[in-house]
């Protein structure tokens, strides 16, 4: 009797603790959530990933078209962008959970239409745990396993500074994120791991987390290895000055692919790829170097 | 007067019509297809669908076109120069970085107790807008000279746009959300926002139709206009505000909608003549027929996927807009062109 009694309280508590829950949006608004949501739209690609790292990909009913991971979410409907959802196929999908980034009008009107909608947009590391955690809450995911995921994450960055070598540490980067040109400062996403990585970003977290580079600037500064994306390896080597640049005379250049572009860019649950990308390219230059 | 005037009642009935028709046919366009509207009430999704979600943005599609035809219209007779469009005192920029100034201010972050946050995207668009027309009126010191009223919007444009774009050096991150709102699209037109752009709507062709008399007598020059007795000043003074007023409501509800308020006026012309009072009014009733044409095919042209409706005007208005210079110059043999 006492061990029959003992079960029902513990499938009482456990649904209870699964049924409803209170999350705290990037607002500052309190989300309710009756019961573990079994219809999920996103509408951000860091979200979509965040969910699926906590195994509830299969929960997913609708994806913005920026959202390509995992392989398995391609067969998911595609409901636009996230400045430009389209509001008629969401609601036509029935969600109970609208997943967004923080300021749009589409959050809004999806949300005056009576969608549960939770906007999170995790810009840094820190970010990214409390995002991983708030949905781990909105989807009924137990905290302990939120926590491992966060954990497996870490071990992976860790993984990737570990396998730097000292040469590799002490280089200075340049990381540029897009062709205007945009780089990524000590404050952005991808200068926090590098900051991690103990190697130094020669935008200083006071320029903003991705300002706008004055080509002169790069020169000045001498990068031992630059870091950018696939869109800048036509235009960089016509800047003025870059010529003399000893990380391009030295070919210390990692051009990433889009695929992984979006491994670095993303604050989700990739983020280790995302170091161990930046590692190996640490690692290439300072072995080009010796 | 008379017939000219049966003329363009029968147009303004006509287009009315026709903008009702495209309205209704608006609820049955859109990325879930006819089948929404057969279902009709029986199923809660698909009366959502119809009702509170195209109905709204179709109505407000014509709203806002009907704002943006007006506006037209009435710079068209206040500057007394067939390019003038709603946008000329600097509204569109003064929009945008009131856009960009909320959303670096309060986008995704914990300022959201404080009041600026129930104002929203749509507040701060308008109040944008409206400071810009403001500015513009600072800078050219009043209504009187129309040439100084032109420069000044001009320049306002310029000097906000650069601001707009400092703004967004600064703050990478709201540039996305700001392209989003300068595309232009009524896919998030509520019933309040209807509400509220029918309200302004009734002012503005009130107001409008009220000093239409004052673009007649214009249109015979300022000096006569003044010898006639008008109150030049005064009706100025209303005109501006009747075309910031409408301008800073489209802007802010449907975002920049390129073409439709320099487009409308000119088919209006084309088709009718009669005096400034009804040419209001048919620009108004064009406007809203052509924007919801526009957003009707910009839902189901790549359905289901669905295009903003600003770049389907810019393409399909400017299309247009060529198209007349070019049979106008081939007619006339000269550059005289559009007026």
């Amino acid at each position: 009797m006492a061990e029959w009694f003992m079960r029902v309280a513990c499938v009482w508590l456990l649904c209870g603790s699964a049924q409803a829950a209170t999350v705290l949006d990037d607002q500052q608004q309190k989300i309710q959530i009756a019961q573990p949501p079994q219809r999920i739209v996103s509408l951000l690609p860091s979200l979509t990933e965040t969910v699926c790292a906590l195994g509830a990909c299969q929960r997913l009913v609708g994806v913005d078209r920026y959202s390509n991971w995992p392989a398995s979410i391609a067969r998911v409907p595609r409901v636009g962008g996230g400045i430009d959802p389209n509001i008629e196929s969401i609601v036509a999908l029935k969600p109970d959970l609208v997943l967004a980034a923080g300021s749009t009008r589409g959050a809004d009107r999806l949300q005056a239409l009576g969608l549960t909608v939770l906007r999170l947009e995790p810009r840094n590391h820190a970010d990214a745990q409390r995002v991983l955690r708030t949905v781990g809450d909105a989807l009924g995911v137990p905290a302990s396993e939120s926590e491992r995921v966060w954990r497996e994450i870490q071990a992976g960055v860790q993984a990737a500074v570990q396998s730097l070598s000292p040469q590799a540490k002490a280089q200075r980067v340049y990381f540029e994120v897009s062709s205007a040109p945009y780089g990524a400062s000590e404050s952005s996403f991808i200068g926090e791991t590098l900051t991690r990585m103990g190697v130094a970003n020669i935008l200083p977290a006071a320029m903003g987390p991705f300002p706008q580079v004055n080509p002169e600037f790069v020169v000045r500064a001498q990068p031992d290895v630059i870091m950018a994306g696939d869109s800048s390896r036509i235009s960089m080597a016509q800047r003025p000055g870059w010529a003399s640049l000893k990380a391009m005379q030295a070919q210390r250049i990692c051009v990433f692919k889009q695929a992984e572009s979006d491994m670095l860019v993303r604050a989700g649950p990739r983020m280790a790829e995302g170091a161990r990308l930046m590692a190996e390219c640490l690692n290439r230059a300072a072995g080009g170097q010796r | 007067m008379k017939p000219l005037q049966h003329r363009a009642a029968r147009w303004a009935w006509g287009l009315l019509l026709l903008g009702v028709a495209i309205v209704l046919l608006g609820t049955a366009a859109g990325s879930q297809g006819w089948q929404a509207w057969w279902l009709g009430p029986a199923d809660e999704v698909s009366r959502q669908i119809v009702w509170d979600i195209r109905l709204p943005r179709s109505l407000g599609a014509w709203l806002g076109g009907a704002l943006l035809g007006l506006a037209g219209a009435v710079a068209q007779g206040l500057f007394r120069n067939p390019l003038a469009d709603p946008y000329l005192l600097g509204s569109a920029s003064g929009a945008s970085l009131g856009v960009g100034t909320y959303l670096s201010l309060f986008g995704g972050s914990a300022w959201a107790m404080s009041w600026w946050m129930g104002v929203g995207l749509t507040g701060a668009a308008f109040a944008g807008a409206v400071l810009a027309v403001l500015l513009t009126l600072l800078l050219a010191r009043g209504v009187q000279q129309t040439l100084r009223l032109l420069l000044a919007g001009v320049v306002v444009g310029v000097v906000l746009g650069a601001v707009t774009s400092m703004v967004s050096l600064l703050q990478p991150q709201v540039l996305q959300a700001m392209q989003g709102f300068m595309l232009g699209s009524t896919a998030f037109v509520s019933w309040t926002a209807c509400a509220t752009l029918s309200c302004v709507l009734a002012v503005c062709v009130a107001l409008a139709w009220a000093f239409a008399r004052v673009l007649d007598a214009l249109t015979l020059g300022e000096s006569t206009a003044h010898s006639l007795g008008v109150p030049l000043r005064s009706a100025r003074l209303v005109l501006v505000g009747v075309i910031s007023l409408s301008t800073g409501a489209a802007v802010a509800h449907i975002g920049l909608v390129a073409f439709v308020g320099l487009a409308a006026p000119h088919l209006v012309r084309s088709l009718v003549r009669s005096t400034h009072a009804w040419r209001l009014l048919l620009a108004a009733l064009m406007g809203g027929a052509l924007l919801s044409l526009a957003d009707v095919l910009a839902r189901v042209l790549f359905a289901p996927q669905e295009l903003p409706v600003g770049v389907l005007t810019a393409v399909l208005g400017g299309g247009y807009l060529l198209w007349r210079i070019y049979r106008d110059t081939r007619h006339r043999g000269g550059a005289g062109g559009l007026s």
